[in-house]
């Protein structure tokens, strides 16, 4: 494994998502710097790294809402710079800081949605999601007033409206119950493994990183310190958990992780 | 150009007008009230003026002009606003919606609405001031195509001002109308104001409309080469707001803005 970039064999053609060489900075702060990784079709990534480690900037930068300074980012085979409508119209996504109008009501969002996304058969999908996510006695009620588990899973069922071939979720767990989180963890895998979806994941919750995710890459100060299996990665580091993996790194200096995990 | 994501827009907007209906209150109060007061105004004025200018129609009709030319201002911001108080800029950008279809959809809720008060506006003007259009005839429907392309130019402008600066900047946006009307010479005739004044008012299609107005209402024919100039700068306002946003939000997009909206500065 490189400690730079991360590409997961044979994947190169077929890349849910394809990212090289990423940089951003805000004027004197660097928040990532030259990072290249894949997702491949059917993968469920996780971006693991303390705040500020630049999982957000990455991510905003795929979404393309956040121009790089340099690199290059491709769903699929459209390059995001040159055809942002294609590519983002096979992407979705859900983060805890990006909560859906509150001033219309559930089925009112998704309806909403899915016709920016162009879905086909709305009605029929919105109907389908509803069920999916136990929010058929909600789909009247206005998001503002749900809890935040309700929230999270309509947002969740925006995310998938357009059957994304590339799946963006930021902490999508972090406002569920356990047995909320551990459903959502089980569509979430189901949907990769059946759809070809590759999603990318973050999340501080370590145990479900190394539930859910088929790779992890560790980000420190906008680089890739670490990447490979969560389930080996802490023994072949000399961790005794993930955790305890996380913290190391998100604890050591810069220089020094990326010499000594490389 | 998509037809379904323009959909979305106008739907989101139906869907918030029939849910609240305080929202549906301004569309018709203001212009209302303005009508009621300078319908009063004006029946004053006929009382007691011997000039043999009939007030209703030179008074009256300027401020309904005017203000239709504002609510479709308002209604454009006013859309584009909803995302700013809801904070869905991170759900809409990072979505397929192009800008274009973005703009069109808010263009055409502006429409919508603005078409609620002018309707109301009429409904209180003509028979209970005894407002007529008759007399501007074919001209009418140049002088609303002019002020509703002008109202859209402006909405945009003002949309993109709040998405440069900030939801903070939203207060810079609503005087707007009322900075710009005495350049417009809603109510006197553009030769009142000083030279300054004037240059600036022949940038601002709406002067044409007024001032031809009160020459179609004079019994003088109202040349079609102002009534062209008035068509063009609409139409040419409208483009160059359509550029500034797209700038905007691009500068957005590139410095973080557009991703941390709220915190008003990436600085």
């Amino acid at each position: 494994m490189t400690a730079r970039s991360e590409h997961p064999a044979g994947s190169a053609a077929a890349a849910a998502l394809r990212v090289r060489g990423l940089r951003k900075s805000y004027g004197e702060v660097l928040a990532v710097d030259g990072v290249s990784f894949e997702v491949a079709p059917g993968e469920i990534l996780g971006l693991l790294g303390p705040n500020g480690a630049g999982k957000t900037t990455i991510i905003n930068t795929v979404l393309a809402v956040l121009t790089p300074d340099s690199g290059s980012i491709r769903i699929g085979d459209l390059d995001v710079s040159r055809q942002r409508s294609l590519a983002l119209a096979r992407t979705n996504f859900a983060a805890v800081y990006a909560s859906l109008p509150g001033n219309l009501t559930v089925a009112q969002n998704l309806n909403f949605f899915g016709l920016i996304y162009r879905v086909h058969s709305l009605r029929h999908r919105v109907e389908e999601l509803l069920g999916q996510f136990q929010l058929e006695a909600l789909r009247d009620t206005k998001c503002g007033v749900l809890s935040s588990g309700e929230l999270t899973r309509v947002a969740l069922a925006k995310a998938l409206l357009n059957r994304p071939r590339l799946l963006l979720l930021d902490e999508p767990t972090a406002s569920l119950d356990p047995a909320a989180a551990r459903d959502t963890r089980a569509a979430i895998r189901a949907l990769a493994r059946h759809s070809d979806c590759g999603v990318l994941w973050t999340s501080h919750n370590m145990y479900e990183v190394e539930e859910v995710c088929d790779r992890v890459l560790f980000l420190s100060h906008g680089r890739i310190l670490l990447a490979g299996d969560p389930r080996s990665l802490p023994r072949e580091h000399g961790a005794p958990n993930l955790e305890e993996l996380f913290i190391q790194l998100a604890r050591e200096p810069l220089a020094k992780p990326a010499e000594r995990l490389a | 150009m998509r037809i379904a994501p323009v959909a979305a827009i106008l739907l989101r907007q139906w869907y918030l007008l029939r849910g609240s209906p305080v929202r549906a209150l301004p569309m018709f109060a203001w212009v209302g009230i303005d009508i009621v007061l300078w319908g009063f105004i004006a029946r004053f004025l006929n009382s007691v003026s011997a000039a043999g200018i009939n007030f209703t129609t030179v008074f009256l009709g300027a401020v309904l002009l005017w203000d239709l030319c504002g609510r479709v201002m308002q209604g454009l911001t006013t859309a584009f606003l909803e995302d700013v108080w809801s904070r869905n800029f991170l759900n809409l950008f990072a979505s397929p919606l192009r800008i274009s279809e973005y703009v069109t959809g808010l263009v055409l809720a502006s429409i919508a609405t603005s078409l609620i008060g002018l309707t109301v506006m009429v409904a209180l003007a003509v028979p209970v001031f005894g407002l007529s259009f008759l007399a501007l005839g074919a001209h009418l429907l140049l002088f609303l195509a002019v002020l509703y392309g002008f109202g859209v130019a402006l909405g945009i402008m003002a949309s993109a001002m709040v998405l440069r600066f900030g939801p903070a900047s939203e207060w810079l946006v609503w005087p707007i109308p009322a900075l710009l009307s005495p350049f417009c010479a809603v109510f006197y005739p553009l030769s009142i104001l000083p030279a300054w004044m004037r240059g600036i008012a022949h940038v601002l299609p709406p002067s044409y409309v007024f001032e031809g107005m009160r020459t179609v209402l004079d019994g003088r024919p109202f040349a079609p080469l102002p009534a062209l100039i008035a068509l063009a700068l609409a139409a040419s306002e409208i483009a160059l707001a359509g550029y500034y946003f797209v700038r905007v939000y691009r500068r957005a997009v590139r410095t973080g803005l557009l991703a941390r909206y709220s915190a008003e500065t990436v600085s």
